[in-house]
């Protein structure tokens, strides 16, 4: 924990928060200006925030304290990946937090939250979605943590200021084979963690094809107005994770406001492009079956156990 | 016998020693003898007392006895040194002998701290209806799970380990006059421990043959000369018999189905402190003992871990009976319990000490951990049990309103046990990842292969444990009921809320400072002869030894609290609110919801079940009763639909095929003629001498 | 195809106030909308799809359709309200959160249309839910509708 990993905390805090629902608002209007209409604009994201925080606040009948904290923790644990994983600069805010597995199993408690949230309302929608979510979580598991077995071989530690900066100064690396496979699979975890189509729909009306949806189907007002960021600020840390882990020019390894902007600056562009790029992505393809996605998330399974293969074969026993 | 023997060993040297007994006996002995007399007099109390008392006296007992099992083991793992007690002649052929190293400590330290919950919680769950032999045998099977790590010779450790078999083997029958059930189970572990034994008595009897002496010590000092077919062949003969008790896949049968029909605080105890003792037997054996040997018995017990796991979790995340449900888990436990074991004597046979003392501490540390939340969530299903009479989840549902405090404690256990921050089994599954992760620097080939897949296991099963348990709290206590029993739950009494309370606590600790436990986890690695230390250490941040990776669960709590705290406040500060209104569920309008139209937990593992259907082949049957007059109307069809235990029906089933089929060939021998039966006594004797004629 | 045919939104009508005394709604330019059929024909279901199709893109003024009314500020609802209907529409309108708003969409849902006086009609949506706005039309073509809409939100 130290000068620049604190600093960029507090400037991710306040970029990803704000900068979250202007992501969401980019890629729907790149994907509004592919199907040829005008779009709301990139601003219409934090008009709808702002509303919904004025609206009225609901408890529906016979849910619990636990569906009326599931958006703070939703929102606390998102908030706190956000804080703690070096997107900005090649330091941690509160470096023993940052480690990866702890990060994915951070994100993992809040899917886990609004799950048992959805299962309080005791209707079949809620029930449905926690299931759907629920199956999904434990199959993108494997993959994730072999991902991250990938690319801890080389930096040596699942520390993610680590891996960062052993990135940073060594950019070669991110082109070979095991962080090309690794690249590829945690793409695919991100696509079904933050709900993107192939594997969800986050813009269907109906029910049966809802996966994130269909849990979030009974909050209103305030509440809505946090699960609503959360899912933003989740978008925003994957894509981060994907950038800073396999786009690694640009972010700050010195205490210089200089070297600060250029960091806030190759974060917001990179996290942009490549949202930009799931939404053109998205144009293009359907919503595959749910009984598709496990041989989705199989597929990327295997490509995270070649990358560890590759990593351990292509460099030899002594790495 | 046994309970009592460190009493009497320690009575009769204590006369001798008396006024040096603290100086020269250490704290340890005392504890434990104090612990087996306590068990002793709580046990002829519970005989003698009326039945009003029965439970109180059984209940608290049981709790001092765990109290002083813990305090032995607490003073034995952090450091104080105790002797060997050795006895000879109590038990034919060569006596008891009795050592408490570091390793057993921990495993004795656990065991008494499972052992003080479960007396507080017996208390109000034996209630008025305390049977005398199950009120009486409660302490007894503490006692012997004490005396097992206690055990430093082979006799003794096979005496305590039958008088533990059986002791369990009462409890679990505590309930056969109500329910049918209870003693298809109790025959089905009856027979498979007893199996194990007979297993863990060839390996050790093997090994002490070709030792002088059976004393651990004298094993010890034998193994180095051992030839390597002989090392294996006791390792593999002690690995079934220890891994049938740990519930490792395939001869994991015997847990699923005793432990829904033992009473709850019996399951607790057999879930979180007697299946570690397999663990125990495995570690003392194959490392302690045996010395580490080749690489292929640990690849051996990692391939094994991470299958039980995988299975374990897959049978858990389709079960229904929620304490079905919390056996499989114990399966998968155990199993990732045992790939830390495994990883730590492979690393320890290929030359890396400090990951073989980094993976052993993760076992060891999860076997803690593992004990804590299984005892939660044992405890606080027996309350369920208690309060609804149905342990079957898709007949619950709806507790929150009438137990909110058991439903939190299932809750806070459901978490400790899901691999997530801030719940428990994240730190031991963090530290084990992380033993395999760091491996893979300097690998053989076999082992750059294993460990991804090892990975891969361990992911997948904290994946499914997240579902899994996010099944059993919200389908079983969230929303509305769906049966009378569940609406008419009320709040268990408070001694069971006492046990679930320290449980909790244990949960608690272990969670968010595991590092408090690490250094004893060293000792007991070092005592392993494993490694020298445990590899990890640090209270705030839980750091490794000489490798890069740190963690800290309790920095990672209070930022999450902190976030929630802020943000909630800051809600509460905006301006043009209104106050929060209460409005019925939408329910798209049409008329009520019932308690028919929630999710069941059958409903919500069916996504799970179709991904994995062809490892788990589930089995459906649909009979449809036409009417008379048309072929066309269905009068009635009923539907069954079934998740069979795979392994069972593959492996089982034919097995006991082959053994009925050879009792009915058998039966041909015993046709009721007593010319018959008189003929083979004058066959065997005659052929007999002529044989002892004939080799003269 | 949309580098040949490029942009397929038609470009803003200048705007016009609908029915008078239809107040503007407070919503900051932001309206999620929830839509109820109450018993119509599907001719409003259609130009509404239209409304919020590429051509016209009511979308544009910040509008959008949500799929509970939870999610909702306002309500569309279509066709004369059924006997069936009548009590699901109440419902649906309490269980959208305060400040909320109600368009008739078709002459049915204003003053039952062609099914007036017919043994399943309830009554107009006017006569089950307070009604802010109404979009005349059988069916209303789809420039009026996006002025409706964009009555509520105000952009």
């Amino acid at each position: 924990m130290n000068a620049l990993g604190v600093t960029g905390g507090v400037l991710q805090a306040v970029i990803v928060t704000g900068g979250a629902p202007v992501l969401t608002g980019v890629m729907r209007q790149v994907r509004a200006r592919l199907e040829g209409r005008a779009g709301q604009g990139i601003r219409q994201p934090w008009r709808d925030l702002r509303k919904l925080l004025r609206k009225e606040a609901i408890t529906p009948e016979g849910t619990s304290e636990l569906f009326r904290l599931a958006p703070l923790v939703l929102l606390a644990t998102t908030f706190t990946a956000a804080v703690t994983v070096p997107f900005v600069t090649t330091a941690s805010a509160a470096g023993p937090v940052a480690d990866l597995f702890a990060v994915v199993a951070l994100l993992a408690m809040g899917t886990a939250t609004l799950a048992l949230a959805a299962l309080d309302t005791g209707t079949a929608f809620g029930g449905m979605g926690a299931s759907r979510e629920m199956t999904i979580l434990a199959l993108v598991e494997p993959t994730l943590l072999v991902s991250v077995f990938a690319l801890s071989v080389r930096a040596g530690s699942t520390n993610l200021a680590a891996i960062v900066a052993a990135t940073v100064h060594d950019p070669v690396r991110v082109i070979s084979p095991a962080s090309l496979l690794a690249a590829v699979a945690l793409g695919v975890v991100t696509i079904a963690e933050t709900g993107r189509i192939p594997v969800d729909n986050p813009a269907t009306h109906l029910e049966l094809t809802m996966v994130h949806e269909a849990m979030i189907l009974e909050y209103a007002g305030p509440d809505l107005a946090l699960i609503e960021l959360a899912s933003s600020m989740r978008l925003v840390v994957f894509l981060g994770m994907l950038s800073s882990l396999f786009l690694p020019w640009g972010i700050a390894t010195a205490l210089t406001p200089l070297a600060l902007a250029g960091g806030v600056a190759a974060f917001a562009a990179k996290v942009t492009l490549l949202g930009a790029a799931l939404a053109a992505g998205e144009v293009f393809m359907a919503k595959i079956r749910l009984f598709r996605v496990p041989e989705l998330l199989a597929g990327s399974f295997l490509l995270a156990l070649l990358a560890v293969a590759s990593s351990y074969f292509l460099t030899g026993p002594n790495l | 016998m046994s309970p009592a023997t460190p009493a009497l060993a320690a009575a009769h040297s204590a006369s001798r020693f008396w006024p040096g007994i603290g100086a020269h006996w250490g704290l340890t002995w005392p504890a434990l003898a104090g612990a087996g007399t306590l068990a002793l007099i709580t046990a002829l109390f519970s005989l003698a007392v009326p039945r009003r008392w029965r439970a109180v006296v059984s209940g608290a007992g049981t709790a001092l006895t765990g109290l002083a099992g813990a305090a032995a083991g607490v003073a034995a793992v952090t450091g104080h040194r105790s002797p060997t007690l050795s006895v000879p002649g109590v038990l034919p052929l060569s006596g008891v002998t009795l050592a408490v190293d570091p390793l057993g400590g921990w495993f004795i330290a656990v065991t008494g701290a499972v052992a003080v919950a479960v007396g507080s919680y017996a208390i109000g769950y034996q209630g008025r209806a305390a049977s005398r032999p199950s009120a009486a045998v409660l302490p007894l099977f503490v006692a012997s799970l004490l005396a097992v790590p206690a055990a430093a010779s082979a006799v003794t450790l096979l005496a305590c380990w039958e008088l533990m078999a059986l002791t369990s083997l009462l409890l679990v029958l505590a309930e056969h006059k109500r329910r049918p059930e209870v003693a298809v189970a109790a025959r089905w572990y009856a027979i498979m421990t007893h199996l194990g034994l007979v297993c863990v008595l060839a390996g050790l009897m093997l090994f002490a043959a070709h030792a002088r002496g059976d004393s651990f010590a004298a094993l010890a000092r034998a193994a180095p000369h051992l030839s390597p077919a002989v090392k294996s062949t006791v390792f593999v003969l002690v690995l079934v018999g220890f891994g049938s008790k740990a519930g490792l896949v395939p001869l994991h049968a015997w847990l699923p189905r005793a432990h829904p029909e033992a009473p709850s605080h019996v399951s607790a105890l057999m879930s979180a402190a007697m299946v570690n003792l397999g663990l125990y037997g495995l570690i003392r054996v194959g490392s302690g003992l045996l010395g580490g040997g080749s690489a292929w018995w640990w690849l051996l017990l990692i391939a094994l871990g991470a299958v039980s796991a995988v299975y374990g979790i897959l049978q858990a995340a389709m079960s229904t009976d929620v304490k079905r449900l919390l056996g499989c888990s114990t399966t998968e436990n155990m199993g990732l319990a045992c790939v830390g074991i495994g990883a730590g004597g492979l690393f320890a046979t290929t030359g890396h000490p400090v990951l073989a003392g980094l993976a052993l501490a993760a076992a060891l540390l999860h076997v803690a951990t593992h004990a804590a939340f299984k005892t939660l969530l044992f405890l606080a299903a027996g309350s369920v049990l208690h309060a609804a009479g149905t342990r079957d989840l898709d007949a619950l549902g709806g507790l929150r309103r009438g137990m909110p405090a058991t439903t939190l404690a299932f809750g806070w256990g459901a978490l400790a046990a899901s691999a997530l921050p801030p719940g428990t089994a994240f730190v031991s599954e963090w530290l084990l990842v992380q033993a395999l992760i760091h491996g893979l620097h300097g690998a053989s080939t076999a082992t750059a292969i294993t460990l991804p897949l090892a990975v891969s296991a361990v992911a997948l099963t904290a994946g499914l444990a997240v579902a899994t348990f996010v099944k059993a709290f919200g389908t079983g206590f969230l929303a509305k009921p769906r049966s009378a029993g569940a609406a008419a739950a009320h709040e268990s009494p408070g001694s069971m809320l006492a046990g679930m309370g320290l449980a909790g606590a244990a949960c608690a600790i272990l969670a968010l400072v595991p590092g408090a436990v690490l250094p004893a986890i060293g000792r007991a690695v070092a005592a392993a002869e494993v490694a020298a230390a445990s590899g990890a250490g640090g209270v705030v941040t839980l750091r490794l030894d000489g490798l890069a990776g740190e963690v800290s669960p309790l920095l990672l709590t209070v930022a999450l609290l902190i976030v929630m705290v802020a943000a909630a406040a800051w809600l509460r500060a905006l301006p043009a609110r209104s106050a929060r209104r209460k409005a019925r569920l939408w329910d798209c309008g049409g008329g009520p919801l019932t308690a028919r139209m929630e999710y069941t937990a059958t409903s919500f593992a069916e996504p799970l079940q179709r991904v994995f259907d062809d490892v788990l082949a589930p089995e459906t049957d649909l009979d449809v009763t036409h009417h008379d007059e048309a072929r066309y109307l269905v009068a009635s069809a009923e539907y069954r639909g079934r998740v069979p235990d795979r392994i069972e029906r593959r492996l089982y089933e034919p097995v006991l095929r082959a053994v009925g089929a050879w009792g009915d060939a058998a039966r041909r021998l015993a046709p009721g003629s007593v010319h018959r039966y008189l003929g083979y006594g004058f066959y065997a004797v005659a052929g007999l001498l002529i044989v002892l004629a004939v080799t003269r | 195809m949309m580098r040949a045919i490029g942009r397929i939104a038609e470009p803003p009508p200048t705007q016009t106030r609908s029915a008078p005394g239809a107040p503007p709604a407070p919503l900051g330019g932001s309206v999620q909308i929830r839509h109820v059929d109450a018993g119509s024909c599907n001719g409003c279901e259609v130009e509404i799809g239209a409304a919020f199709g590429p051509v016209y893109d009511a979308e544009r003024y910040g509008a959008r359709l949500v799929a509970s009314p939870r999610h909702a500020d306002a309500l569309i609802v279509t066709g004369v309200v059924t006997r069936n209907m009548a009590e699901p529409l109440r419902r649906t309108y309490a269980a959208v959160p305060a400040p909320k708003r109600v368009v008739a969409v078709g002459d049915c849902a204003r003053n039952c249309g062609v099914f007036a006086g017919a043994y399943g009609v309830a009554g107009a949506a006017g006569d089950i839910v307070p009604v802010d706005a109404e979009v005349p039309g059988c069916p209303p073509r789809p420039e009026a509708i996006v002025a409706a809409v964009r009555e509520l939100t105000g952009r």
